[in-house]
């Protein structure tokens, strides 16, 4: 029981918007405490565990490519690229981006996106770009509003589609878990009774994302009449 | 190869203005550098000493802007839709490398360890894009440098938290806390009707996600829990769509939680919105409605036999 103290430590640090990372330290170290360790080996544990978990860390090292893009005007560019196809809208640049990154993780080509690679530099530019367009200059809630929706399209594609290709990590661990209990199953017959959650987040999300274009002119109106 | 390019990039980052940022970076940099030479309790320690540099007094930002709006904007106009070649180069790159890499072996034995192919592939990628990058904008050589630490300082200590969830996850199953909770579960929750045992199984894994900030760590506590011993054993349920359905209601929790800290907060740091929870909010409709219809699946396909 009293090794649930790290869990309740996170949720409180949570809720009063504590710094997460102290947050998170504190929790780890009094988990470690409360299952019998001493001092020095939480402290141990932690930086071992700290450190092998390093590969976490690769994703920043596209920023100087991206930064150095974005030095160049490549938002910019983004944006003006959408500017000039007249269909273009908010909610058809990220429908259309969670068909993609969805359709993609599906064939297991899940590296072909991601936050600091393709939302920061392309999506969330193009998204706020063709509303833009649209309604003109745009209150700061909706820019910021829409930015999230961006990453949120990003994470929802992502995790619904990578479960219909057989050699992603999920599967292997499914089918290593079962295969330690005595229970054999085919990755193929996983990834297939992915597919009807995989089609349920298709057409959950979609029409919100579809959804989306109503509120966003809403919003332009109301941010504008309040100043 | 990984390692060394780590090791340059965040060595040349952390010459940081400020002395706090200079602290947490330099230490962060250490890590990488010599953290698998040095005994754990000394990272610990390193650790322990970053997260009070920021948590204590905060890191700064430098407010200077690299470049004007105008520049910006003079410099799309003359690159036009070239500057979109090196953006692009980092996916397509990756995935052939990752293509790639599982081909080729030398004498039997992979090339690349075949669970590091999508990271070095990614590194790999991002070399070829800067190159591209480089040769065709002709900047400064200190430019990457200076536009990545501009963008590292707006994430912040955002940067650092994935890396310290995967250690409290770490931690957490040192301690064995998955097999406390599956155990109250058990003992407080009415398990005597398939639907009620199935809908516990799949809403669990969606809360036991949120606490533990990932699916992964959820699913075998879950499973072995309630799972296997209650839907297979007792009611007849077919274990792969139970498996299957059950991971993805996992993800659901995974949509509403700031554990999962790489998919939820990182970006609102990367794309610079103030409130952190911005994205989780967006993704709670999404994800409680998934959930529901996961139940649902699940509640209809798992007897079917």
């Amino acid at each position: 029981m009293l090794s649930l103290i790290g869990v309740a430590v996170v949720v409180v640090g949570f809720v009063l918007r504590i710094n997460p990372l102290l947050v998170v330290t504190v929790a780890g170290l009094a988990t470690g405490l409360a299952s019998g360790l001493g001092p020095l080996a939480v402290v141990a544990a932690f930086g071992k565990a700290f450190i092998t978990s390093r590969y976490v860390a690769i994703v920043w090292l596209v920023l100087p490519v991206i930064g150095l893009l974005e030095h160049a005007g490549l938002k910019e560019r983004a944006r003006a690229v959408v500017a000039g196809i007249g269909a273009a809208t908010t909610s058809r640049v990220l429908l259309i981006y969670f068909v993609v990154r969805q359709i993609t993780a599906a064939l297991g080509l899940t590296s072909l996106g991601g936050h600091a690679q393709m939302v920061r530099p392309l999506i969330a530019p193009m998204a706020e770009g063709a509303a833009e367009n649209r309604y003109g200059e745009l209150p700061s809630k909706v820019r910021l509003w829409i930015r999230a929706n961006a990453a949120a399209v990003d994470n929802v594609a992502l995790f619904f589609g990578e479960d219909i290709f057989i050699a992603i990590g999920s599967i292997l661990l499914i089918k290593g878990f079962l295969d330690q209990n005595g229970i054999h199953v085919e990755p193929a017959q996983l990834a297939i009774w992915a597919i009807p959650t995989a089609i349920s987040a298709l057409i959950i999300h979609c029409t919100r994302l579809l959804l989306m274009e109503r509120r966003l002119r809403r919003d332009v109106a109301a941010g504008r009449d309040s100043g | 190869m990984m390692a060394g390019v780590a090791v340059v990039n965040w060595r040349d980052r952390s010459n940081r203005r400020r002395f706090n940022n200079t602290a947490f970076w330099g230490i962060y940099a250490i890590t990488f550098l010599v953290g698998t030479y040095l005994p754990d309790v000394v990272n610990g320690f390193l650790v322990i000493g970053m997260v009070l540099v920021a948590s204590i007094r905060g890191l700064g930002q430098s407010d200077r802007e690299s470049s004007s709006r105008e520049h910006r904007e003079a410099s799309a106009a003359r690159w036009g839709n070239k500057l979109f070649i090196p953006a692009l180069a980092i996916p397509i790159v990756t995935v052939l490398g990752t293509l790639m890499f599982k081909r080729v072996s030398i004498a039997g034995m992979p090339l690349v360890d075949v669970k590091q192919v999508t990271v070095i592939s990614l590194a790999i990628a991002t070399l070829v894009a800067l190159a591209i990058g480089m040769a065709m904008l002709r900047p400064p050589a200190s430019a990457p440098i200076t536009e990545a630490r501009r963008l590292l300082d707006a994430v912040g200590w955002a940067a650092v938290l994935p890396q310290m969830l995967a250690a409290l996850g770490a931690l957490f199953a040192v301690a064995g806390v998955g097999n406390v909770i599956s155990d109250l579960a058990q003992r407080w929750i009415p398990l005597d009707h398939p639907a009620a045992v199935v809908t516990t199984y799949a809403i669990g894994m969606a809360l036991f996600t949120m606490i533990m900030g990932n699916a992964f760590a959820a699913f075998p506590v879950m499973t072995a829990g309630i799972g296997l011993p209650l839907i297979v054993q007792k009611f007849g349920g077919d274990p792969t769509i139970m498996a299957a359905i059950g991971m993805l209601s996992g993800f659901c929790g995974t949509l509403m939680t700031p554990m999962a800290a790489n998919f939820n907060i990182v970006p609102t740091a990367l794309l610079e919105l103030p409130d952190e929870n911005a994205v989780i909010k967006v993704q709670i409709p999404t994800a409680l409605l998934l959930l529901g219809a996961n139940v649902l699946l699940m509640n209809l396909l798992v007897f079917r036999r």
